[in-house]
């Protein structure tokens, strides 16, 4: 029952705010969406000492949803720990968010409708972490997506809202397609699309192969690469994260809660939910670890040279999750789930903590145009520290005992790409602590850059605003230290339960506690040079950053532009996909289709009638020789067959 | 009622209907008002007796239900027959559940030759219900050609300025198409000697002559579904035909070439339906890639949903071929869904040219702000087109291709980019007629959905979500239907193999 409420409160509030928004009027939405969010966030905790700490994991099911032949899909809510630490992760945050938008939005005139859709994305978000069998999952997953597509094009007048809109929920799709594909492959390979029965049957399967495509696969291979499509999509991996920076057009309570805290980990989320599947397929697992490393490097380049302050903290994600990945790639699944939880509470406060800024710099993103106003908003500042001290991974802080982790295990893995991962992430660790700092320096320090007009206006937000943010500040200082003993530490066993498999084979995490002094430290020292050189570049020698962007050019421009991958996108999907559009319109149905066919037809026949009507002339004699050649033809003809 | 014609009051209750409202005389506007209470009451009280159909349906049984059977031409095998089973059963609900919402819609936007409109789909509804019961080959092929008549004249009498181009070109293409079906239809009389339907289900027809009925049968269907590359007239009737028109032609007459695959080509020509599976296949993954490519591109709101159609309408077809228990049942419940969703698109459309006479996707921008009710309900369509789960669309989606899947995996791997590209230019739609800045001077002025719009369309969303969240409601009833009809085609593909392992 308890589970019930927490998972459907949300949707509660979301219809109510979203259909009788004119009726109950704007603080009315406010109270109800909060109120039930709270309720349902207090139920989640209760729910996580049941079933986390109490270790009693249940599955409720509620009703039939698709029967065919074979295929039997229910709704169900499934917790295990997994699920409830992804329910605490996704409540509080979510109720943070939704006590932080009734400062943030007081302006807006659609109040009803964005406390609608936030809630409805909960609702969404906890069906894709309750959900008992793939499909389910996959609504939970549509369902977040549609919810980001909702709230990223809130202000719908704005054309780059409506285009970063429809981007984000095209190329999930992409990564849906290659979901759904793996859903199917599943499937096929074992006949049923629940759980319980895929992870019971997997080690039977664990060397079948299949022929998908016109090639022989390891079967179990072949099914976790097309998930893990669908996962790099929502998680926005490089290649498909192209939607994840253009998705900051949305308000900024919003790139908090999805595209920081939640939803963006919701691949995370499924590939560690199919552990018992990826646990039984080396290549998938390489894949994983190559694509999380690649990631995590990438955008904490990209990130370093990025003006927009949302931007930076975007591709911050962006980078993060590439630790996730290439963690769950070393099979050190806990790990990963311990850095989305710890992320989200930091990555949530640096994002509200961001949007305060904005606030109070009467809207401007420009990080350029910032500077200075450390004294006139001491109380987020103070945060956004906590944040970046915690994104950095400086000792105590939340990131500190996660990341560390995923690096520990990545090298403890003994595999060349986990060894390769460990090296890739100690610079992204670097590169990380630079542009936090470097945002850091120019949002707050220094003299400031805006006019007179602007800085008049900094102001310290209202309470209502801050509040959530002492919370997610709270969680960024001591969710790591809490958690590390029961989520990485001794306490691993009893506290995950079967909720994550990880076979003999891959005791990354294991050896983790066993690696040597050096590559402990190294993370923490790299954070350090990298807050070291941010000071030297943007306090010290203002000079410095400005005259290396000149010299290297070239470099400077390819990560400006983010690597060139919207370009690259454009000229390669989607203006051909418009070009051959037309063309198949106008050249396919109109000239082809339609010339050749109907119009071509009809054409013909008024052509033919018009000829055999001139034949129609009106003049006897016409007609008389008509009948005469008729005449000599049948005569002639008689007379040859006669003989 | 246990001893009631059901299907035959179904049938030809709107035609009494058609007959009353001719019969009405006197002041030009009393005419208008009683034409549309008759017509909306006449549908209306169809569809009350058509959920009897549903009520009273044993879904547990394979075989024809209601069955209706007369003597017709003495002499012959030719009986006036009727019945249901599970697979036609919830297209008659289809015809009767969207009749009235279609005479209702009109209220507001045919003014002229009021009651000649009102008869005419009163007709029309008599021919569809009528065509989804016929037995008997003659009985079926009567009305499916029947269907014709009244669909011609609502496009060719109230249709846009192309609507005699259009009205010829719908006729021709449906026309040719079925003449072939006709010949093939006396071919199987002589063959079999007889006409009726589920003794031909039963009767094995020849390897050879298979093929030139499946082909024959096919160049009906096919048009009607529409499939690439005989969908061309489907565009151009549905921008042309008045709104309620596209309704019917998107909700149920697309469906008659699904339905026709099934009732004729799979059970009646098994070995002929494996034969020409590839082909099938191809013309379907053309249809999804090339006309979703094409409704990118579209200019004018109506021409981009009927192009969504005929991509649509691909995973029917793709579905009833791969001939596995998912993929049949995923083909009709998306035939279902898309009769629901794409009938809800056009009325969405129907709403705004009612208000400023155009349907140029160029002409609007920024409705969300005038139209904020109306926003949301073209929202969910949206959605529910580019089969978000938790709306109908999905469920018919996700079932064909997961059952295509256990039997071809390209085929379903290509099917499934019409996920990506059908959310494309649904989104780009939906953007640039509903997002924006509003900025054009007569759209300042729009009014959101009246009372009787919303009374058209809340029918609408609640079965949309009832089909995505409980489609049990609407799947169990077809399971024993096509159960029996995957066991006959398993059959004779086994004899067929078998045959052609012999002549090897």
């Amino acid at each position: 029952m308890i589970t019930i409420a927490t998972v459907f409160l949300p949707l509660l509030g979301a219809a109510i705010a979203g259909l009788f928004g004119s009726f109950i009027g704007k603080r009315g939405a406010q109270l109800v969406t909060c109120g039930l969010l709270l309720a349902s966030a207090a139920l989640a905790g209760v729910t996580f000492a049941k079933v986390a700490l109490g270790g009693q994991p249940e599955t409720i099911a509620l009703m039939n949803w698709i029967q065919s032949g074979s295929v039997n899909v229910t709704w169900a809510l499934k917790v295990d720990t997994l699920t409830a630490v992804m329910l605490i992760v996704v409540t509080w945050v979510s109720a943070a968010v939704h006590v932080y938008s009734v400062g943030y939005m007081a302006h807006d005139p659609c109040i009803q409708r964005f406390q609608s859709y936030l809630s409805l994305f909960t609702f969404f978000m906890l069906m894709l972490v309750t959900a008992d069998n793939l499909v389910q999952m996959f609504f939970g997953w549509e369902g977040v997506g549609l919810a980001s597509y909702l709230l990223i094009g809130f202000w719908y007048e704005k054309p780059s809202a409506s285009a970063a809109a429809i981007k984000a929920f095209v190329v999930n799709r992409v990564g849906d397609f290659g979901f759904a594909l793996g859903i199917f492959g599943i499937f096929f390979l074992f006949d049923s699309v629940g759980f319980d029965a895929i992870f019971a049957a997997a080690p039977d399967k664990a060397n079948a192969t299949v022929t998908f495509f016109g090639v022989e696969w390891h079967a179990i291979t072949i099914c976790c690469l097309l998930l893990f499509v669908g996962a790099m999509g929502k998680s926005a991996q490089l290649g498909l994260h192209t939607w994840l920076p253009d998705a900051m057009e949305g308000p900024t309570p919003v790139s908090a809660l999805i595209h920081a805290a939640t939803m963006v980990t919701a691949g995370v989320f499924m590939v560690a939910r199919m552990s018992p599947l990826f646990e039984f397929s080396d290549t998938a697992l390489s894949v994983v670890t190559v694509v999380g490393a690649a990631t995590a490097i990438f955008a904490a380049t990209v990130g370093c040279v990025q003006n927009d302050i949302k931007r930076i903290i975007a591709y911050s994600t962006c980078s993060q999750l590439g630790y996730m990945f290439f963690a769950i790639g070393v099979s050190a699944y806990q790990a990963a789930i311990f850095h989305l939880m710890t992320h989200a509470f930091f990555k949530a406060l640096l994002f509200l903590g961001a949007g305060s800024v904005i606030h109070a710099m009467s809207d401007e993103q420009d990080i350029r145009k910032m500077g200075g106003i450390w004294k006139h908003v001491k109380v987020t500042w103070a945060l956004m520290w906590i944040g970046s001290l915690a994104l950095a991974g400086i000792p105590f802080f939340a990131g500190y005992y996660s990341k560390d982790t995923i690096l520990e295990a990545a090298w403890a893995s003994h595999t060349v790409v986990g060894q390769g991962a460990y090296w890739m992430g100690i610079s992204a660790a670097f590169l990380t602590a630079f542009y936090s700092w470097r945002l850091l320096l120019l949002t707050f320090h220094g003299r400031p850059r805006a006019d007179e007009h602007v800085m008049a206006h900094v102001h310290e937000s209202p309470a209502v605003m801050l509040l959530p943010l002492l919370f997610l500040a709270t969680g960024a200082v001591f969710a790591g230290w809490l958690g590390h003993e029961l989520f990485v530490g001794h306490g691993i066993h009893e506290f995950w339960g079967h909720s994550i498999l990880v076979t003999a084979a891959h005791p990354s995490l294991e050896n983790a506690h066993h690696v040597p002094e050096w590559v402990a430290l190294l993370p923490t020292v790299v954070a350090v040079s990298g807050i070291a050189l941010a000071y030297l570049f943007y306090s010290l020698v203002p000079a410095l950053p400005v005259a290396l962007a000149g010299a290297f050019q070239g470099i400077y421009r390819f990560l400006l532009n983010k690597w060139y991958f919207d370009e690259l996108y454009d000229t390669l999907f989607v203006k051909p996909a418009f070009r051959l559009g037309r063309g198949l319109w106008l050249g396919g149905d109109g000239a082809l289709i339609d010339g050749c066919g109907p119009d071509g037809v009809a054409a013909a026949t008024r052509g033919m009638a018009r000829r055999v009507a001139r034949l129609q002339s009106g003049f006897i004699y016409h007609y008389a020789f008509a009948m005469l050649i008729g005449v000599a033809v049948f005569v002639t003809w008689y007379i040859f067959n006669a003989r | 009622m246990n001893d009631w014609p059901l299907l035959s009051l179904t049938t030809f209750l709107p035609l009494l209907g058609a007959l009353f409202i001719l019969t009405i005389r006197g002041e030009a506007e009393v005419v208008t008002r009683n034409a549309r209470s008759v017509a909306l009451l006449t549908s209306a009280a169809t569809f009350i007796v058509s959920l009897f159909v549903w009520g009273k349906f044993n879904g547990a049984s394979p075989d024809f239900q209601f069955k209706e059977t007369a003597n017709w031409f003495p002499g012959t095998t030719i009986a006036y027959s009727m019945g249901v089973d599970g697979v036609s059963m919830w297209f008659v609900l289809l015809s009767t559940f969207l009749t009235p919402l279609c005479i209702l819609s009109t209220f507001g936007s045919v003014k002229v030759r009021v009651k000649e409109y009102m008869i005419s789909f009163l007709v029309l509804e008599t021919m569809m219900v009528g065509m989804f019961c016929a037995l008997d080959l003659v009985l079926f092929y009567l009305f499916f050609e029947g269907v014709l008549i009244p669909m011609f004249i609502i496009i060719g009498v109230w249709g846009g300025r192309r609507r005699v181009y259009a009205a010829f070109k719908f006729f021709l293409y449906t026309l040719l198409g079925s003449v072939l079906m006709l010949l093939a239809m006396l071919a199987m009389y002589f063959e079999a000697h007889t006409t009726d339907i589920p003794s031909l289900m039963a009767h094995s027809f020849p390897f050879a002559m298979q093929q030139w009925l499946w082909l024959a049968f096919f160049a009906s269907f096919a048009v009607k579904v529409p499939m690439w590359p005989v969908h061309t007239w489907l565009p151009d009737a549905h921008v042309e035909a008045p709104t309620a028109g596209s309704v019917i032609l998107a909700g149920v007459l697309l469906k008659m070439g699904g339905y026709g695959f099934l009732r004729f080509s799979v059970p009646m020509m098994p070995e002929a339906s494996i034969y020409f599976t590839p082909l099938v296949y191809t013309l379907s993954i053309v249809a999804v890639i090339y006309t979703s490519l094409v409704a990118l591109v579209q200019e004018d709101m109506k021409k981009l949903i009927a192009y969504s159609s005929v991509a649509h309408m691909g995973y029917v077809t793709i579905g009833i071929f791969a001939m596995t228990t998912q993929a049949v049942e995923g083909a009709i419940f998306q035939m279902l869904s898309h009769g629901i969703v794409a009938s809800a698109l056009f009325l969405c459309v129907g709403v705004v040219y009612d208000r400023m006479h155009t349907r140029e996707i160029g002409r609007y921008g920024g409705l969300a702000e005038r139209m904020p009710k109306y926003a949301a309900v073209f929202m969910l369509f949206t959605l529910a087109s580019v089969g978000l789960p938790g709306t109908s669309g999905f469920v018919g989606e996700f079932l064909v291709l997961l059952g295509v899947f256990q039997v071809n995996t390209w085929v379903s791997f290509f099917a499934a980019t019409g996920l990506v590209l059908g959310a494309s230019y649904m989104l780009y739609l939906y953007r640039r007629v509903v997002f924006g800045r509003l900025v054009r001077e007569d759209l300042k002025t729009i009014l959101d959905l009246d009372l009787r719009e919303v009374a058209v369309f809340v029918p609408l969303i609640v079965v949309v979500i009832w089909m995505g969240v409980y489609p049990s409601t609407f799947i169990e009833p077809i399971h024993a239907s096509v159960a029996k009809l995957i066991d006959n085609y398993e059959l004779a593909r086994a004899a067929h193999d078998g045959l052609s392992v012999a002549v090897r």
